[in-house]
């Protein structure tokens, strides 16, 4: 078994790739300046939510969302063991990094200070998070109010009358500064509550690990689990659609598309909850490449013939939320009865309790941020890259994302200043030669296959996202680096989805591909995403590469009762579509059986 | 059909215990309990009883007994078998021979097989003692069938009271021979594809929310006396949930043999040696069996069961025996709260403790090595 992962310092650098360092912040890839750091430090891939390479532009949330955890953890709340999550890339790819507290007389020291101000929280969960709820909707509205023109050919005649003073120019470097702002304030406000979160549930985990060494890890997940989700409110109101296309008889003009169902009853459900339930993305709400269902509405009608044919064969595809509530119940009930003595009992009920306050944010947040406010951030930016465009700057409103977020600043300066002087801008004959060239790059990047982790591995991993999110852990690390000297043909994973099934693998590398997929095959791919959920009406198992208990997606699989492998670490590049697999979601094991 | 000589174990209540014995007693009281129980009946103590009345018998065992130098085994186990062959020389009370032939036949019919395969199992009690066990002190007569065998090891089962091993046990526990009473048990043998033991907690540590589950081909002796080493599992007993799984290679199994008369060992084919012994369904079934079991004696249980490989999955598991858990059982629990902490606290000590050792994922292992010890 090997000792240590390959140096960040070692990777090669794809042909055509020279140069891609360049494409980013001089920050964010790793450098000679910090050699001895980052080459002594554990390093893991997040293919949760970054599986593929970033573009420069998209870059820029990745480096908000890391850098407002990390606030979280080191400033805000000042979590005992463990500051924030470092964050680099490498080949473009997103490599992570937890920073512990090592000096226990810190530890010992922050200790109060974080019962005092994550005490806080906790008592006052309630009311903080209908205050989230509704500054969270304020800043998408103000986001959604950001508007990117086209510089006019001469300002209207109410700047004068009205003294404005300032023009166009001023306004879109202002609309685009807002944006950027709005944006970080969006993950900050995302890890307000998450970090405390995940704390809280970790508690109730360990409790209910301690009190019964063996239960798994899905029957602690079970107890908390809402019954009513927003996450899952998108595929629902599928469901509700698909009902309406059968009850009026619709299906010919579903067949049709949008346009064949204008003026029916569909329309009409359709229209009271595509905002915001349809702001919903059918990747991970990360990538200007996404597809946002009400801009695709392509995919979810898709979907939806699928819920229509499953109602027409006689099946009920409602979510039976009563018997889960019961289920729910009957589980809490009888671990409950299990325990040894009223104060185990007791301690039970309160941890259980308090996990079940934070839970909804933990299920929730997801969809306001991920889904809900990337996808009105992603369409901001695409009305701005029409307007580069229309200047002749780019040739695509896609080529936004490849600058660099403060060269967007430059290229509206450029742009600003060419139309003041009434003189050629440099942009149009800058742009276009240098976006080519950087697709070329971030097309060859695409092409590498990154390790899932570099560096030296920690003796221990403490850190509650690392643990909770990205499932990593002692035994994790481990099997990653003996994964090279493993004879079997096993991939071993988190037992996410109990239940076996067998079927011929579907490898999914986009999104884009899971139309692809056959009744009974099993899906494999890096991550599942949330809106992925209307297929598992049809796949036999889920494996991902990467993946903990409590991501996005083993939550969504056992919701649909399917058995999933998360974190195998090499299933899409093991597997070929084709081979038939056996899934036992119960073991966390994956068996070629070709 | 309650009867003064037979006891039907789908007829038990509680009135009926003093009766049966222990051991019939507790398959009357599971099959009360809607528990898989195959199917039988117990001769009750009242037929012991005639022939305990005969006075003739009584004062030549008693007479035989008074001589009796328990520490000279040769001579303890001569005296035994005079005992026994003059029991056995006893006719059986025309009242009970026919009462025993009919709820045999009865018996046959119910499970549809002519002249029924049967266990005749002693069940003992003191009169004195109704909760005195004597398990394994007397015979069982295993694969019996047609009638006369039936009732021929029923007057053996009897006579099994004077077996030198039980004599002794008597004499060293102080249990007066005079006041022992007998009920046999009669009930339907189980032909099984694949036995074992069901542990309503996790042996290796006290879990008490699990079922550790002991498996191997064939009858269930294999697996308790440890013969092979048996496929292991662990099944969450809130969720059902099949969680970890330990298949070994069963070299060989106990099956019945040729002639239906008893059990012989045979070798397991190499193709099927590491094939589960049991399915996934089936294990659901023997856990929630067994919990039902926990559930209705309200403590751990050890529990023996088996596939019956004539009857369709879904119905096919049988419960042979339920017996209290006593290791852990007898200890004291540990508590998991921290008295007098705040739901702080317990937030700060579950970041400052490595949580990762805690979040194991389950994994599956093939191997006889590091496996869990089932505790008796």
């Amino acid at each position: 078994m090997a000792e240590r992962f390959p140096s960040p310092f070692d990777a090669e650098v794809p042909a055509g790739a020279e140069g891609w360092e360049d494409l980013y912040t001089y920050s964010l890839p790793f450098s000679d300046d910090r050699r001895d750091y980052e080459d002594s430090t554990f390093w893991f891939q997040d293919g949760i939510h970054w599986a593929d390479p970033l573009t420069p532009w998209e870059a820029t949330w990745y480096e908000y969302a890391l850098a407002s955890l990390s606030q979280y953890n080191t400033r805000h709340y000042l979590i005992p063991p463990a500051l924030g999550i470092d964050y680099r890339l490498l080949n473009g790819y997103a490599y992570l990094s937890p920073v512990p507290v090592l000096d226990g007389a810190e530890i010992e020291a922050r200790v109060p200070q974080f019962m005092e101000r994550a005490g806080f929280y906790f008592e006052n969960w309630d009311d903080l998070y209908a205050k989230w709820l509704v500054k969270m909707k304020a800043l998408i509205a103000e986001m959604e109010a950001l508007t990117f023109q086209p510089l006019p050919e001469k300002e209207d005649m109410e700047v004068i009358t009205e003294g404005h003073g300032m023009g166009s120019g001023l306004t879109i470097q202002e609309e685009y500064r807002k944006l950027l702002n709005l944006g970080l304030k969006l993950w900050q406000y995302h890890f307000e509550f998450l970090n405390l979160g995940y704390a809280a549930y970790l508690d109730y985990f360990g409790f209910c690990k301690e009190a019964f060494p063996n239960i798994p890890d899905l029957a602690i997940a079970k107890m908390v689990a809402g019954v009513d989700v927003d996450l899952f409110r998108p595929d629902d109101e599928l469901k509700v659609l698909a009902r309406i296309v059968v009850d009026n008889g619709l299906e010919a003009q579903l067949a049709g598309g949008m346009s064949a169902l204008e003026g029916t009853p569909f329309m009409d459900h359709w229209n009271s909850v595509k905002d915001p339930w349809f702001n919903f993305s059918a990747g991970t709400g990360w990538y200007h490449t996404d597809k946002i269902w009400i801009e695709h509405p392509e995919i979810p009608l898709e979907f939806i013939a699928d819920y229509v044919a499953r109602i027409n064969a006689g099946e009920d595809i409602a979510r039976p939320t009563n018997e889960i509530r019961k289920e729910r119940d009957r589980i809490v009930d009888e671990y409950t009865e299990l325990l040894g003595s009223e104060e185990d009992k007791e301690a039970f009920q309160g941890k259980l309790g308090l996990a079940r306050v934070v839970f909804p944010y933990v299920e929730n947040h997801n969809f306001y941020v991920e889904h809900w406010a990337h996808s009105v951030m992603f369409r901001k930016m695409k009305e701005l890259g029409d307007v580069f465009v229309k200047e002749g700057f780019f040739t695509d409103r896609n080529d936004v994302f490849y600058l660099k977020r403060d060269e967007v600043n430059e290229a509206l300066w450029d742009m600003y200043s060419g139309w003041a002087v009434g003189a050629p801008a440099r942009g149009p004959l800058y742009w276009p030669r240098e976006i080519g060239r950087r697709r070329g790059i971030v097309e060859a990047l695409r092409g590498w296959s990154p390790p899932p982790a570099l560096g030296e591995p920690p003796e221990v991993v403490t850190e509650p996202f690392t643990i909770m999110l990205w499932g990593i852990t002692s035994d994790s690390i481990e099997m990653w680096l003996g994964a090279g000297d493993d004879d079997d043909a096993d991939l071993r994973g988190f037992a996410a989805s109990p239940g076996v099934a067998e079927g011929p693998a579907r490898v999914i590398s986009t999104a884009d591909e899971i139309g692809q997929l056959q009744e009974g095959e099993i899906l494999v791919a890096s991550i599942t995403a949330p809106s992925w959920a209307p297929v598992f009406g049809k796949i036999g198992a889920a494996v991902t590469d990467i993946g903990g208990m409590m991501s996005h997606a083993a939550i969504v699989c056992r919701e649909y009762g399917l058995p999933a492998v998360t974190g195998t670490a090499f299933a899409t590049r093991d597997i070929t579509t084709g081979t038939r697999l056996r899934v036992d979601g119960s073991s966390g094991t994956v068996t070629v059986l070709d | 059909m309650s009867h003064e000589f037979i006891v039907w174990f789908d007829d038990y209540d509680p009135g009926h215990k003093p009766r049966m014995g222990g051991k019939n007693a507790s398959l009357g009281e599971m099959t009360d309990a809607g528990l898989p129980v195959p199917p039988g009946l117990a001769v009750t103590t009242e037929a012991y009883e005639t022939l305990r009345s005969n006075s003739q018998v009584a004062s030549k065992v008693r007479g035989l007994l008074a001589q009796v130098d328990y520490d000279d085994l040769a001579g303890l186990r001569s005296t035994s078998e005079q005992i026994r062959s003059t029991i056995e020389a006893v006719g059986v009370d025309p009242r009970i021979e026919t009462a025993v032939r009919e709820a045999y036949a009865e018996l046959s019919k119910r499970c549809n097989v002519e002249n029924l395969p049967v266990a005749v199992r002693s069940s003992a009690t003191a009169e004195d003692l109704p909760d005195a066990s004597f398990a394994g002190q007397q015979d069982t007569f295993l694969w019996i069938s047609g009638a006369d065998k039936v009732v021929n090891a029923m007057r053996r089962c009897w006579s099994s009271l004077f077996t030198d091993r039980a004599i002794s046990y008597r004499h060293e526990t102080g249990h007066d021979h005079e006041v022992i009473a007998m009920s046999v048990g009669i009930q339907q043998m189980v032909e099984p594809s694949a036995a074992g033991v069901a542990f309503t907690l996790n042996p290796s540590d006290g879990d008490r929310s699990q079922i550790a589950i002991e498996a191997s081909f064939g009858f269930g002796e294999s697996v308790v006396s440890g013969e092979v080493t048996p496929d292991n599992f662990l099944v969450d007993k809130v969720i059902l949930e099949i969680h970890k799984r330990t298949i070994s290679p069963k070299h060989t199994e106990l099956v019945l043999s040729d002639d239906g008369m008893g059990v012989v060992w045979r070798n397991v084919e190499p193709e099927r040696q590491r094939q589960p012994s049991v399915s996934d369904a089936e294990l659901v079934e023997i856990a929630r069996m067994a919990k039902a079991a926990e559930q209705y004696y309200g403590t751990p249980q050890d529990v023996e069961w088996a596939i019956d490989r004539y009857l369709p999955e879904g119905r096919n598991v049988v419960l042979l025996q339920s017996r209290p858990e006593t290791v852990w059982s007898r200890k004291r629990r540990r508590m998991v709260a921290r008295p007098n902490s705040g739901f702080m606290d317990g937030i700060v000590s579950t970041l400052l403790s490595p949580v990762h050792t805690k979040v194991k994922a389950a994994t599956s292992t093939e191997g006889e090595d590091g496996r869990e010890q089932a505790s008796e």
